[in-house]
């Protein structure tokens, strides 16, 4: 080997921070304690603590927010499609793991519907995430040779459309029409969306930083420099597209495992927004923003702000402007404020990293540390 | 010259757009290990024929060729069949465009004329992003890391060109952080990335002083020599141009109006008064 | 009634109900020629006409109420522009139309709050609600008002767009924004005049539209506001032409799969049609081939 090979390959393997071994003994116990943490609560608290419902749902969130960032902060696509993907992931699901003596009361306006039989679970789950993808893969088509907008208005127009054709009274013994799906499995424990979510989250952080990922931002980055550096555009919008289609899918698996319940009525385009803000309040091209934006989301949402629907007093006078409705107002304005003043969100595109405690911790601590280190060199 | 020793082959090109003829009935060709070099003043038409050549831009009628291989050939149609006012109408009866991506693989590589990199990207990934297209993968080994072998190659293969081009140092740093003549010079090792056999410089010296712009040529005439290549480019600088093209073409409102040998272009009366005579800020 | 005079109803709902998607259309169509967004809070804008008529009629008359809605529609949709677009003209454009999904989503949300989330029925406006018929066809008089005054207000807006100083200054704002600039045009004024002429003619299409589905909820703005985007793609984004011709042809098709008994896929033929358009001819029916300059 001559002498520049070596100082390639040790460029090429320089680590940039810790050793990465201990990198990963440290990310695999912290997910241990998480775990362990979760299974902790689930044996302590009553099952009816509000933590696990904000557990639950913001994994599941965390999920679809990463799904859409994958394509909005890696890709540089803007799609307004994921409460479509969403619910054709969901009722993908539902469909086809209720168990076959249940369909008869589930489908009691259209005999039980045509299928009498119930997939597993976790083939279900992927195959919700490959009807999912399979959409996104047809609208991609056609509109993905295009200028970006109108992917955002063609995903839009999807989601608009997908809910009212499967409230279509002819499609009835399929999705049981505007009636609601149930008695499909569920979930107890909030350990399953919890790994369920993580492993389709790691995926898709290994996508990221694979050789197709750094294909995706370059798109993201420059278009014509892509096309210019043998990246196919079409071809990698529609992984992209796909991809995150599937995940978004699985997302919705996952919701309507967690509602036990699902309807086509409720995936609106509202609920599309409130993704897409979460992304923008974590960072647009950060999943680990994403996730803590999805859990802080689903908190306040779900409890810490959940006071401000309702009507108080404080000492026999009612406080102004509390009732139904105003949370999701002061929600608004506050997403408003970020979009306007504090566009980078929480994480900016930085990632919260094992290596970047580390950095934070020897900055901290760094004085002392430098100084003992200085006699041994 | 034998048909074999041709690497670019540029057939009556003309581009046109709406009523503006950009390009008019452009014919050159690059041979095997030549640096040819596209003059003229600005807006004459030079980095249109760079963005036909490439893909970018569907010409309106004409014929593009790399080593014997039809790129791109076009002919005008619909509207622009009424309003066309180039040359060699009917000679082209079929039209043929390939992307830009495909023109790279094929072996053409290009840089721009205001930087195109992947500004948020560290210079090492700006590199490595040229490798992808190339690499023995699909979108599931290189999820799950079926692929060690090939990625590590890849990065190798990056970084062994960023060593030879003294950017080693620079790996991690973010490509729209550097300096300009660094991202220039960057620019052009992602061209080089992607394994070309014929380089496109739009305009590599832009914005340099004399000793960079020395330092540029020399450059160029050691990464030809070292990888082989054809160049063509297009530049203002003539001291660079004279320097070490073989043969210079000179478009001047999107017309061919001289080609020769440096000598010949400089000396030629149509140049003087087209380009060096009128534009005496040439240098920009 | 016999099936022909039913088609007939049918055709003239459709006319009707495609001019008031073509007043929709056009804040669209002008808005993204401008500023090349894609307004996400105009459908929600249409909405709050509405619910601006809804208030204002319940305590002033209608010839104060009605002039009162389109001036109030006016300054909201000029606010929105100031508040929520103007700080991010030189940010990323996703920037630009997250911020008008964000506004979209407090549009709702605070008409949510604000009217408890309960459909508000429509004040009835005299003369022009009535029905009339020939011979075997009943219609209202908003039907056969709405195509007419839509093609008044067009005809008004191109002669404004071709005839006067702002127009001409918006052709050439929609042309080549920094180059505008350059010329001195005062692009804030411009952009604040697209606005004014946008919102005013969603107020009216919000007029005509509630009169006939006399139903005001918070949500409301979002089918009447992708279809009018769907009719302004199809007629060449950034063409008034287009999307008037666009609102047309959509509201007059879907009117006659509602009329086949397929209403569950008029709301779906939008879609295919949007997508038909983007695979046969993505520059729409007047709409430019443009050549992105590299």
């Amino acid at each position: 080997m001559t002498k520049q090979d070596k100082a390639i390959e040790q460029n090429m393997l320089k680590p940039a921070g810790l050793n990465p071994k201990v990198k990963y003994s440290i990310a695999a116990l912290l997910l241990a304690a998480l775990l362990g943490g979760i299974w902790w609560m689930e044996q302590t608290l009553p099952a009816s603590s509000i933590i696990f419902t904000v557990l639950k749902k913001g994994a599941i969130y965390s999920l679809i927010a990463v799904s859409l960032n994958l394509l909005n902060g890696f890709t540089g696509l803007f799609s307004l499609g994921q409460a479509g993907f969403m619910l054709v992931g969901a009722y993908t699901y539902a469909i086809f793991t209720i168990p076959p003596e249940s369909r008869a009361a589930v489908y009691m306006y259209y005999d039980g519907g045509i299928i009498d039989f119930a997939l597993p679970v976790p083939v279900a789950l992927i195959l919700a995430g490959c009807a999912a993808g399979f959409f996104a893969f047809l609208i991609g088509l056609p509109v993905l040779r295009l200028k970006s907008d109108y992917l955002a208005i063609a995903t839009l127009g999807f989601a608009e459309i997908i809910r009212a054709i499967i409230q279509y009274d002819k499609l009835g013994p399929i999705t049981n029409a505007s009636n609601l799906l149930r008695s499909f499995p569920v979930f107890r424990s909030t350990l399953f969306p919890f790994i369920v979510a993580g492993l389709c989250i790691a995926v898709i952080c290994l996508l990221i930083n694979s050789s197709y990922g750094r294909a995706f931002k370059a798109i993201r980055d420059d278009e014509i420099a892509a096309e210019a550096m043998g990246i196919n555009l079409f071809v990698h919008k529609e992984m992209a597209l796909v991809t995150s289609a599937f995940f978004a899918g699985i997302g919705g698996a996952l919701l309507a495992m967690f509602q036990m319940m699902v309807q086509a009525r409720a995936f609106t385009s509202a609920m599309t927004y409130e993704i897409l803000l979460i992304v923008v309040i974590g960072g647009i091209g950060s999943i680990t923003g994403s996730i803590i934006a999805s859990f802080l989301f689903i908190a306040c949402s779900e409890w810490w702000l959940r006071f401000l629907d309702e009507v108080q007093f404080i000492g026999g006078m009612q406080v102004p402007f509390l009732r139904s409705g105003f949370r999701m107002v002061v929600f608004s304005v506050i997403i408003m404020f970020v979009v306007l003043f504090y566009r980078k969100g929480i994480m900016g595109t930085k990632e919260f990293s094992i290596d970047g405690i580390y950095r934070f911790f020897r900055r901290v601590f760094g004085g002392k540390a430098g100084k003992e280190a200085a006699p041994h060199e | 010259m034998s048909e074999s020793n041709s690497v670019l082959h540029v057939e009556n090109i003309t581009m046109q757009f709406g009523g503006v003829v950009a390009v008019n009935n452009l014919s050159l060709d690059v041979n095997k290990g030549e640096i040819v070099a596209l003059i003229g003043p600005n807006g004459a038409g030079k980095t249109t024929a760079f963005n036909v050549i490439t893909g970018v831009y569907e010409p309106t009628n004409g014929r593009v060729d790399f080593c014997g291989e039809t790129m791109v050939q076009n002919y005008p149609k619909g509207k622009m069949a009424k309003e066309y006012k180039g040359e060699n109408l009917g000679l082209y009866k079929n039209a043929i465009v390939k992307s830009p991506d495909k023109i790279t693989k094929l072996g053409i590589a290009r840089t721009f004329q205001n930087i195109r990199l992947f500004s948020e990207l560290t210079v090492f990934e700006n590199v490595l992003i040229a490798k992808h297209m190339r690499a023995r993968q699909n979108i599931f080994s290189a999820t799950f890391r079926l692929n060690h072998k090939e990625e590590q190659r890849m990065r190798r293969e990056a970084m062994e060109l960023l060593e030879i081009q003294n950017m080693g140092h620079l790996k991690d740093d973010i490509a729209g952080s550097l300096p300009y003549g660094i991202q220039r010079r960057l620019e052009i090792a992602r061209a080089l990335a992607t394994d070309p056999k014929l380089l496109l410089l739009d305009e590599p010296a832009a914005g340099m002083n004399p000793q960079e712009t020395q330092d540029l040529t020399d450059f160029i005439l050691e990464i030809k020599n070292h990888y082989n290549l054809s160049v063509f480019m297009i530049e203002h600088h003539m001291d660079l141009v004279m320097q070490i093209s073989d043969r210079i073409y000179v478009l001047d409102f999107g017309s061919l109006i001289a080609q020769g040998l440096p000598e010949e272009i400089s000396n030629n009366p149509k140049v003087i008064e087209a380009y060096l005579g009128v534009t005496d800020d040439a240098e920009d | 009634m016999d099936s022909l005079s039913y088609y007939i109803q049918q055709l003239l709902t459709g006319i009707s109900v495609g001019g008031q998607y073509a007043l929709i259309a056009i804040g669209y169509t002008m808005v993204y020629g401008i500023l090349r967004l894609i307004n996400f809070a105009h459908g929600d804008i249409f909405m709050a006409a509405g619910f601006f008529m809804v208030y204002t009629s319940t305590t002033l008359p209608l010839y104060i109420a009605l002039p009162l809605t389109l001036l109030l529609t006016v300054i909201l949709g000029v606010s929105v522009e100031r508040i929520a677009y103007k700080p991010l003209r030189t940010a990323p454009r996703m920037s630009i139309m997250i911020s008008a999904i964000g506004v979209s989503y407090l549009l709702q949300n605070f008409a949510t709050y604000y009217t408890g989330g309960l459909p508000r029925s429509y004040p009835t406006i005299p003369f022009i609600s009535e029905t009339i018929a020939f011979g075997s066809v009943t219609t209202s008089w908003i039907t056969l008002l709405t195509p007419v005054l839509t093609l008044v207000l067009v005809i008004g807006l191109a002669a404004l767009i071709k005839y006067t100083k702002v127009g001409m200054a918006m052709r050439a704002v929609s042309k080549d924004f920094e180059t505008a600039q350059l010329m001195g045009i005062k692009i804030n004024n411009v952009i604040s005049i697209t606005f004014v002429i946008g919102s005013f003619l969603a107020g009216v299409g919000s007029i005509l539209f509630f009169t006939k589905y006399p139903t005001v909820l918070p949500t409301i703005g979002a089918m009447p506001g992708l279809k009018a985007f769907v009719a302004a793609v199809f007629g060449g984004i950034g063409s008034i032409p287009g999307a008037v011709l666009g609102a047309f042809i959509i509201g007059i098709c879907e009117n006659i799969i509602k009329a086949m008994g397929y209403t569950t896929f008029s709301d779906a033929f939008t879609f295919v049609l949007l997508i038909l358009v983007l695979v046969v001819r993505p520059s729409g029916l007047f709409g430019e081939k443009t050549t992105e300059k590299v």
